[in-house]
């Protein structure tokens, strides 16, 4: 007697509880502890933050900790947790202009108004394991410099080009509420502000495929990093009932201002142009990527020739959101058993007539 | 860091605002049957690929008083129907059946039930790629537009060009149907030898697409034709044997392999079907004596 495979419930609970026990690990080392991701893990954190568009380090960090490390997991874990909460409104445009700064280089001017600021960065360090992490490593925090805030203002390079109109002008702000792709199906071809969200929460991997591709000539161009700034921006939400703006607190941003060069049209004077990137937390090589690719996407309003991967936009926006990704990849390994019956089905049958055709060939040649 | 509070989710998780937007996507989507309704999908606590748009749409659909059947792969016990049913048991707190005339509700992957659907019955369908043309036009923005203009000879040459290469239609499943004499619809992919179940059927059938954000629909009643040529008419399969343990012919079957020498089995793909025919004591080849 056959009896069928049963016991999906059961499977399910015991898996859980295996995955519960390899979370945790080996029991006689000391839980990890939110604390301990959000201060030495950040750049995790912040990854997580960006991609899953909620600006909540203490959440990150705890969906960071349950997916053992897994950062589109815990971006995923994110957004489930986004998608519940209520919309009390748009904040009022931030001022990046007034970020407190705690790095911002330029690679088109050697100085300018403000300075460069190195602040934390991987650049310039010689990739060596260093074995002295491997114990605890207190002291050398410490013996860390201080950050000093800077002093004289730090105005975007892109509005010191555009004194000259040498680039051409930040798109104005019409008043027309920004798009929310979160609350709203997009179709395309999409606006501005569809496109700059897609891009920001888009995966950091693909984006910078993407970027790298526009480098290697598919839609070359000739980028600078006019400027890359990192740091904490306020952020204020104009309450309708009070009839003033309030501040809600601020937010680590890492914006990219790509500037690229533009030959110019029968209208325009040759100039620069403009891509765009913006992330929570500090998240550089994904500001950077988003704004290449942002840049690339623009070729229509700008009159360039199309053909490239990251010029198509339908291509690139539909396909840059990870968690979709992984969701219909991963969605593979569930039971298909149903659909492979049907092809099986079709592959024998066919299989039959042409052994069935090929034995009447014979016969008739056989007869001739 | 101080302790977390502890996160609470409305009935059915999703909250009433976006249950109302689905619910106003699911009418549209009634009143053109076929027709794909882009709606605001939400990141469910499931993975895109798990049946989000159903879920979505279960949601929006379920009150209290409903009975819900989730399968998967026309089985009530695969872990991805047992895991979406313990959901519902969670969130909303209803009463479950596997067994399909009890159900007010039925969320489905890949196939419809064996036993006819009745009118106080809603069928949900989880759909990975709402769009029937898009193997054939990837593009949204032109699909869109042959939809509108109702142009579907490129699907009739799809067809037309597997019998000159192969003889056959070699779609198996997510076989294309015509709903109501307008649009070409993507049935999700159920074998097509459910797409017959479709037609004039008396349950509403709602299908969701979770990660593509559609919603579309087919009345109760309501025309549905599987797209095919005169000269080759619409076939769905056909098994040579009946089911191994309860006998039943003329239902869809998995083939199950016994053993590394060639020993295979079929049996219904549909476990309650199944369960139902042995309980009232029909007896397949491999079936024990009862118990």
């Amino acid at each position: 007697m056959y009896v069928a495979a049963k016991g999906g419930e059961k499977a399910i609970s015991e898996a859980h509880a295996l995955l519960a026990k390899r979370r945790r690990g080996d029991t006689s080392v000391p839980s990890v502890t939110l604390d301990q991701i959000a201060g030495q893990l950040s750049l995790a954190v912040d990854r997580v933050m960006a991609e899953g568009s909620l600006y909540d380090i203490e959440l990150a960090a705890l969906a960071v900790k349950q997916a053992r490390g897994d950062l589109i997991e815990a971006i995923f874990l994110i957004r489930a947790f986004r998608t519940t909460l209520p919309r009390f409104g748009n904040s009022t445009p931030l001022d990046t202009a007034e970020m407190l700064v705690r790095r911002r280089v330029s690679a088109t001017y050697k100085d300018l108004p403000g300075g460069q600021l190195l602040g934390p960065t991987f650049d310039y360090t010689h990739r060596l394991l260093d074995t002295s992490l491997g114990g605890v490593d207190d002291d050398q925090a410490d013996a860390a410099p201080q950050g000093i805030p800077a002093a004289e203002p730090m105005p975007r390079v892109t509005d010191l080009l555009g004194q000259e109109g040498l680039i051409e002008a930040s798109p104005t702000d019409d008043g027309t509420e920004p798009f929310d792709i979160t609350r709203a199906p997009v179709s395309f071809p999409v606006d501005r502000s569809t496109r700059l969200q897609t891009l920001a929460r888009g995966d950091e991997g693909y984006l910078l495929a993407l970027g790298y591709s526009t480098q290697r000539g598919y839609a070359r161009s000739h980028p600078f990093v006019g400027e890359i700034r990192f740091g904490d921006v306020e952020v204020s939400f104009f309450a309708e009932e009070l009839g003033f703006e309030v501040s809600l607190g601020t937010v680590q941003l890492t914006e990219c201002q790509m500037v690229n060069q533009f030959k110019g049209s029968a209208e325009v004077p040759p100039q620069f142009t403009r891509g765009y990137g913006l992330v929570f937390g500090q998240c550089e090589r994904k500001a950077m990527s988003m704004a290449l690719v942002e840049r690339a996407l623009r070729w229509k309003e700008l009159g360039e020739e199309p053909g490239a991967p990251a010029q198509d936009e339908e291509f690139v926006l539909s396909h840059c959101d990870n968690v979709q990704a992984t969701g219909f990849v991963e969605h593979l390994k569930l039971p298909h058993y149903v659909d492979f019956q049907a092809e099986l089905d079709l592959v024998r049958r066919m299989r039959q007539e042409r052994e069935e055709n090929l034995h009447e060939t014979e016969l008739s040649e056989a007869a001739e | 860091m101080t302790a977390m509070p502890e996160i609470t989710y409305n009935f059915a998780y999703l909250d009433e605002q976006t249950k109302r937007m689905i619910r106003r996507a699911i009418l549209k989507a009634i009143a053109v049957p076929g027709y794909q309704v882009p709606f605001a999908a939400r990141e469910m606590p499931m993975p895109y690929g798990w049946g989000t748009g159903g879920v979505q749409v279960t949601a929006a659909v379920l009150g209290p008083d409903d009975v819900l059947k989730v399968i998967d792969q026309g089985a009530d016990d695969t872990t991805n129907a047992v895991a979406i049913r313990g959901f519902f048991q969670k969130t909303a707190n209803v009463a479950t059946t596997t067994v399909t005339t009890e159900a007010t509700v039925i969320q489905t992957r890949h196939r419809i039930p064996e036993t006819a659907l009745s009118e106080n019955q809603i069928l949900v369908y989880q759909v990975p790629i709402p769009e029937p043309l898009r193997y054939l036009e990837p593009r949204e923005t032109e699909t869109r537009q042959l939809h509108a203009l109702a142009e579907y000879g490129l699907m009739h040459v799809k067809l037309y060009e597997d019998i000159a290469r192969h003889g056959h239609i070699a779609t198996t499943y997510a076989y294309p149907v015509e709903v109501a004499g307008r649009y070409v619809m993507d049935p999700s992919p159920i074998p097509k030898f459910d797409n017959p179940k479709m037609d004039d059927c008396p349950a509403l059938q709602l299908f969701g697409a979770g990660r593509e954000k559609r919603i579309y629909a087919i009345p109760p009643f309501t025309r549905v034709r599987s797209l095919d040529f005169e000269d080759h008419p619409f076939k769905v399969q056909h098994f040579a044997k009946p089911c191994a343990l309860c006998a039943a012919t003329g239902v869809y079957l998995d083939e199950v392999i016994l053993d590394d020498r060639g020993g295979r089995m079929f049996v219904c793909s549909d476990t309650d079907y199944c369960n139902t025919r042995q309980a009232e004591g029909h007896r397949g080849e491999m079936a024990g004596e009862p118990a």
